[in-house]
């Protein structure tokens, strides 16, 4: 869905639901992850259905996921840090995720 | 920075770190005001100047010139003085200027004698069929991620609505090398009629120049395609995109398709501060009242930017300079400010031509009053059609209909449904959004965890209150 312009920023090693991604310096977790491909980052809590970052912009919480074991982080506003953990969000986050 | 290393009290506090945040905070902390800049991103430069300190795009040329007109006002309010304190998510403003703020997952609660709230825009809400479905995102979450992470939307991207932002990032994403399928103007030709009389400002005005470039621009790159409907279509991702006029039926394979009817202001934090607000009929949102001096209903607490109405980037800073000077003189009436009227007048200039820009590019009612399976509430999944029959039933409101279908109570706190939800039921019982009202909206504006919360500094006083 997107390509990096150039390949600026140092690599940042994340890893999502367990699997190793590259992401650069200047990356939020939200842009590591539409350019890695990730199609979706969490299902919703009333249908299940899949979302993925929508507005970028911290207004639409569609980006929701779990960082370093914190759950429902906004990705597009977290920037993304050597070790990270993310984890995508199933339905309601269960108690003690 | 940590949340502890903020003094209790500050003279002014910013919240926002737009050009009417970074304008206000630079003039202030000129002046001699202790000042501080909240601004919930990593990086200054609020939406219009995403990235303006890091963006990895070195060619000027694809961001273009107004752009990196922004990298100016971000060095001067680096150098003013001002604490700016990035990564601050701002969850709370009381009439009494208690800021709540949280940084690095600790929470404070700071006391300023006056507060300029510069929170700007959001994307206006597009309820169309599919319009949740992962692939399909804004216009501006796309330029968002080119200015700040440098990324180019790849596959078949299609772009859909109206407004200048649609027509900027398409001409920002063809200089990039990129590719765009088709632009779907949604604009009604019928906007015409009330945007002609203002021709005449708009042709005065720096935007009549650019926008024709612009247009030009793009329309030799991609094909542009007029349509009243649009429709997502996927599983478990958009795979393509129907449109069409009256009884045409088109569909398109996309990969992408990026959403933009217009930006509105980014009401929560003020609402939530006590801030009154009322109905633009030309700009089809809800904006605070406020003075000639950007001051609101709450004494102390100003609105700057497009928070206090949509006029464009170079005006929020000449917004936030006026509320600033406001500041300055009520705390420190000997400190040396620019001439206001200097000020007013280069606002005036910037907001010229804007009558035109609203009428023409005024959404149309069917993108802006969904009807039937069509998602309002994108968190709660509450249908257009749940919203009506509501309405139908004799709910009168917005907060009532919250009672009813939990719409505007998840995550977003109403952000991507509040403006649908109240001319949905305008329009269903017959009345004005004015007179419908907008969501009551409360603090924390923004969700925060109860470790946060607990993380706040308790004083002996407030220990000794509650234990036995």
């Amino acid at each position: 869905m997107f390509k990096r312009l150039a390949e600026a920023g140092a690599p940042v090693a994340i890893t999502v639901d367990g699997k190793a991604i590259s992401a650069r310096a200047g990356d939020t977790v939200a842009a590591a992850l539409l350019v890695a491909g990730i199609d979706h980052c969490r299902t919703t809590p009333v249908t299940g259905a899949p979302r993925a970052p929508y507005c970028l912009m911290g207004v639409c919480f569609d980006c929701l996921v779990t960082v370093d074991g914190v759950g429902s982080r906004q990705g597009c506003l977290v920037p993304v840090r050597e070790g990270m953990t993310i984890e995508t969000q199933l339905g309601k986050r269960e108690a003690g995720r | 920075m940590n949340a502890s290393d903020l003094a209790p009290t500050y003279d002014l506090a910013v919240i926002g770190g737009g050009p009417a945040g970074l304008a206000a905070a630079s003039l202030a902390a000129r002046a001699g005001l202790s000042t501080v800049l909240f601004d919930e991103n990593p990086g200054i430069g609020g939406q219009i100047y995403r990235g303006i300190t890091s963006t990895p795009v070195t060619d000027r040329t694809i961001l273009g010139e107004d752009y990196w007109a922004g990298a100016e006002l971000a060095a001067e309010a680096k150098t003013s003085g001002a604490l700016i304190v990035g990564g601050a998510t701002v969850w709370s403003l009381d009439p009494q200027r208690i800021v709540g703020v949280s940084i690095g997952g600790k929470a404070r609660l700071i006391e300023a004698r006056r507060v300029i709230i510069a929170t700007g825009a959001q994307e206006r809400p597009f309820p169309v069929p599919g319009w949740t479905l992962p692939g399909v995102m804004t216009a501006g979450g796309a330029q968002t991620a080119l200015k700040a992470q440098g990324l180019l939307p790849a596959g078949r991207t299609v772009i859909a609505g109206t407004g200048p932002l649609l027509w900027l990032l398409a001409a920002q994403i063809l200089r990039a090398g990129g590719k765009i399928e088709a632009i779907l103007d949604t604009t009604p030709r019928a906007n015409w009629l009330r945007a002609l009389p203002h021709l005449p400002d708009f042709v005065l005005s720096p935007y009549f120049a650019k926008g024709l470039k612009l247009l030009r621009e793009v329309r030799a790159k991609a094909p542009v395609v007029r349509a009243d409907r649009i429709e997502a279509v996927g599983t478990e991702r958009l795979s393509e995109v129907r449109f069409g006029r009256g009884d045409g039926d088109r569909r398109i394979a996309a990969d992408l398709l990026l959403l933009h009817q217009g930006i509105v202001p980014n009401v929560n934090l003020a609402i939530a501060a006590g801030v009154a607000h009322e109905w633009n009929e030309r700009q089809l949102c809800f904006q605070p009242v406020l003075d000639p001096d950007f001051g609101s209903s709450v004494p102390g607490i100003a609105v700057a930017g497009d928070g206090a109405g949509i006029a464009g980037g170079t005006a929020a800073a000449e917004r936030g300079r006026i509320a600033a000077i406001a500041a300055v003189c009520a705390l420190k009436p000997q400190a040396t400010v620019p001439d206001p009227q200097t000020v007013r007048q280069r606002l005036q200039r910037e907001e010229m031509g804007r009558a035109f820009l609203d009428w023409l590019n005024r959404p149309a009612e069917r993108f802006r009053q969904p009807e039937g399976d069509t998602l309002v509430c994108r968190c709660e999944e509450v249908t257009a059609q749940q919203v009506h029959d509501m309405a139908a039933m004799g709910c009168e409101g917005p907060n009532q209909m919250k009672a009813f279908l939990r719409c505007g109570m998840g995550p977003c706190q109403g952000r991507l449904c509040g403006l649908t939800v109240t001319e949905l039921i305008a329009q269903q019982r017959d009345t004005t959004p004015a007179e419908v009202g907008y969501y009551r909206l409360r603090p924390p504006v923004k969700p925060i965890t109860l470790a946060e919360l607990a993380s706040l500094p308790i004083s002996e006083i407030e220990r000794k209150a509650v234990e036995r």
